[in-house]
């Protein structure tokens, strides 16, 4: 190798360590000039030392998201974002790495102490120890790739993964080391000019996860990201890209907080999930986004692009997902089912309060023969929210056999929220069964009073009849994450009855 | 000792008195009776005593161990030993029976500055109180009432409030859709936690089980007002002549 080369070599590589080892030297906090540009594009390619190909993509999708405009279709509404006055890229300052908890927001502790789990990374860098005879203890450890701003900074359990031949890493890092990879998969699923949102991402994605699991590989553990937002008027654009090979099964999982501010936050992430033959990726996300104050005021905006492509024949991708945050949620995980006997799964329990507005649902693209999907989703409007279910589930002319169950079940505490059900059912063939149910009640006083009779606090009787109300759902999470989101679930209504 | 002083309640709901100045007093350790014809008040007095919104206490007192009983909000009440067993109990889906008992134990006693129980000792009371009172551990790990039959839900009931050990125990109607056996079973059950600490207040409509659980008073309330009281006798003479001849003193 001649000695230029070396040396830029060794760069890199020093660049790739401080990430892993969080930051022991001093990097100084950068920042994206405001505004978005070529130039911006450009800022963050290089800064993540991309290669010229994804420059290029990148370069392309901005200018496709020139031509676009925002959706307004959904039910939601908020003022209109100035894309000029926003920051695209920020690296981590050097403080903000966990070292120590007194680094951390007091109000995310707050909310860890009420969830009476010690710091949700500490539990998970140390993994979580089984119960005696429960279970095989290397199944319910978690490796974690924390996201902190813009840049993942720390990889663990990278070694036995590494045994196992599953690669997990920050996409950043993906691009360099498996460009091969990454070129074949980034954007197959979610193509760059799909809609506003995953078309920006696509220009300006910072940062988020890779994960590839060889064929006939079972991850030896759950993966976990963990995203929070620190910088002050950031725009956060994660990247998630999973691969699946024939025969290989990953469970993912995906948790964030976020600490109090003024300012509403954009989000847009894209997640893109690839199941070959016989393989399963199950994708579960606990999202509590500070959701504003009691105005209504400084919550995020939340604008995500998720999918999944059954790409093989038996293949089956499932999300579950736990909304608790937000001010603004606009989100529709989904499932192409390309392949022959594939499944789509969606569980979802969203939860609005205050001023929040949800517009989550789902799309169930059936392709191939006897495909089958099924759709569980939990809506619970609390306060002054809205909070509307939208789903699409559609058979091609081709999908003979497919079959889908729908159930939408909402409920509302007080007088004061909404509560709506959106669904577009398609059929192209006659040998499509579809089945919808959907329905729509009130938190009962005279529940709530029997609760209360029996020694619970109003506020205890309805994250008790809440959590029995979403059990279904909950039961689909891992574990570690179904006893955290029966918390949340409970913190996040508070104050929601008189 | 007085347990239970209601004085002169007058009690409104949505506009129109209920209650029109009821008076009764229960001492501990005594078990009384409540009878008198539909519409007369019985379930709204037990329902105020508990605490339930949307009642309008216009005049009048009610005291519990002489403290005043409306100035606490209802799981306060609970806390400090009063139970109301209903008349309809609710269902909960997707809240097995297990975690209700155990969520609803430990809110009272963290109310009262007690531990929680832990885990082992409390499955092993609840496994005893379930089986003197003939309920099966499956139906514990169902939602809180879901599917019951009528008696199962009234039996649930008194597991409750055999677990929580309140100081008052208000039965209303208890004995309604339960079959002969059940209703000796639930008796029982009601009887087992006859102590002279502890009083029983029962609502029925049937003399019948009062020779279960047998009444030291017996009250006959009609439009919304004591109107007589007696012992236990007064129960059979009501079964032979009906509640016409109080209509007047109502
Ligand atoms: N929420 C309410 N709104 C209007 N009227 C009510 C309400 N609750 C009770 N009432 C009225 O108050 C009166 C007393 O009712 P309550 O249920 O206390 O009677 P009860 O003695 O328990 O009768 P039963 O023997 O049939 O159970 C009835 O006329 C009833 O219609
Ligand atoms: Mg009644």
């Amino acid at each position: 190798m001649p000695a230029v080369q070396e040396t830029v070599e060794r760069v890199k590589r020093i660049d790739v360590d401080q990430y892993r080892y969080g930051f022991e030297t001093l990097i100084e906090s950068d920042k994206a000039p405001k505004g978005l540009s070529e130039e911006t594009v450009k800022f963050i390619s290089e800064k993540k030392n991309e290669p010229a190909w994804m420059l290029q993509w990148r370069l392309e999708a901005y200018r496709r998201w020139l031509t676009m405009t925002e959706p307004t279709w959904a039910r939601v509404d908020y003022p209109k974002i100035d894309f000029q006055d926003l920051y695209y890229y920020a690296a981590p300052k050097p403080k903000k790495t966990v070292t120590s908890l007194d680094e951390i927001d007091p109000e995310i502790l707050k909310t860890y102490e009420k969830l009476g789990i010690p710091l949700r990374e500490v539990a998970m860098l140390e993994g979580v120890e089984p119960k005696p005879g429960e279970e095989d203890p290397a199944r319910r450890k978690i490796a974690v790739d924390a996201v902190f701003d813009s840049v993942s900074v720390a990889t663990t359990f990278k070694a036995e993964l590494k045994k196992a031949g599953v690669i997990f890493m920050p996409i950043s890092e993906a691009i360099r080391e498996h460009p091969e990879l990454v070129q074949k998969y980034l954007g197959s699923v979610v193509p760059t000019s799909d809609n506003f949102y995953a078309t920006l991402n696509s220009a300006v994605f910072s940062d988020g996860s890779f994960v590839y699991v060889p064929p006939g590989v079972r991850c030896p553990m759950e993966l976990s990201t963990y995203f929070r937002i620190n910088e002050r008027n950031t725009g956060q654009f994660e990247r998630t890209l999973i691969i699946a090979d024939k025969g290989s099964y990953v469970s993912y999982l995906e948790g964030c907080t976020a600490p109090q501010r003024d300012e509403n936050q954009l989000h847009a992430a894209v997640v893109e999930l690839v199941a070959h033959d016989d393989a399963e990726i199950k994708y579960s996300t606990v999202q509590n986004w500070y959701p504003g104050n009691s105005e209504g005021k400084g919550g995020i905006y939340n604008f995500v692009t998720k999918r999944g492509d059954c790409r093989g024949n038996n293949s089956k991708i499932s999300w579950t997902q736990v909304e608790t945050g937000s001010a603004i949620t606009w989100k529709y995980p989904s499932c192409i089912l390309r392949g022959d006997n594939s499944r789509g799964e969606f569980y979802s329990i969203a939860i609005s309060n205050g001023f929040q507005q949800v517009d989550s649902g789902t799309k169930m693209i059936h392709l191939g023969k006897n495909t089958s999907s099924r759709i569980i989703s939990k809506g619970i409007a609390a306060g002054k929210s809205q909070n509307t279910y939208r789903g699409l589930v559609t058979a091609h002319r081709k999908a003979t056999g497919a079959r889908n169950f729908t159930a939408c079940d909402s409920l509302l505490i007080g007088d004061k929220c909404g509560a709506h059900t959106v669904p577009y059912i398609e059929a192209k063939n006659s040998s499509a069964t579809f089945e919808h149910e959907a329905t729509t009640s009130k938190i009962s006083e005279d529940v709530l009073f029997y609760c209360v009779q029996r020694g619970l606090s109003q506020e205890e009787a309805v994250g008790l009849v809440v959590n029995g109300f979403v059990k279904d759902v909950l039961q689909q999470l891992p574990m570690e994450f179904a006893v955290e989101a029966q918390k949340l679930i409970s913190i996040s209504l508070e104050g929601s009855v008189g | 000792m007085a347990l239970l002083e209601v004085k002169d309640l007058k009690v409104r709901v949505e506009e129109r008195e209920i209650l029109h100045g009821l008076t009764l007093t229960v001492n501990e350790g005594e078990i009384h009776a409540i009878m008198g014809p539909n519409g007369s008040g019985k379930s709204t007095l037990s329902h105020v005593i508990a605490g339930k919104p949307g009642y309008e206490v216009t005049d009048g007192q009610i005291l519990f161990k002489g403290e005043d009983l409306l100035e606490m909000a209802p799981e306060e009440r609970a806390a400090k030993g009063v139970f109301l067993a209903f008349q309809y109990p609710v269902e909960i889906p997707g809240v097995t029976t297990m975690n209700f008992l155990r969520t609803a134990l430990n809110a009272q006693r963290k109310a009262r500055g007690e531990s929680e129980l832990m885990v082992p000792d409390f499955l092993k009371k609840v496994r005893e109180v379930s089986k003197s009172l003939n309920i099966p551990q499956d139906m514990l790990k169902r939602g809180v009432n879901v599917g019951f039959s009528g008696g199962e839900k009234k039996r649930n009931e008194v597991l409750q409030m055999a677990l929580f050990e309140p100081s008052l125990c208000i039965l209303d109607e208890m004995d309604s859709g339960l079959d002969i056996d059940a209703l000796r079973i639930a008796a029982d059950g009601v009887n087992a936690l006859h102590s002279p600490k502890r009083a029983m207040v029962v609502i029925t409509h049937y003399q019948r089980l009062l020779n279960y659980i047998v009444p030291d008073v017996v009250h006959v309330m009609s439009k919304g007002r004591v109107v007589k009281s007696g012992g236990k006798e007064l129960a059979l003479e009501l079964e032979e002549s009906g509640y016409t001849q109080f209509e007047d003193a109502a």
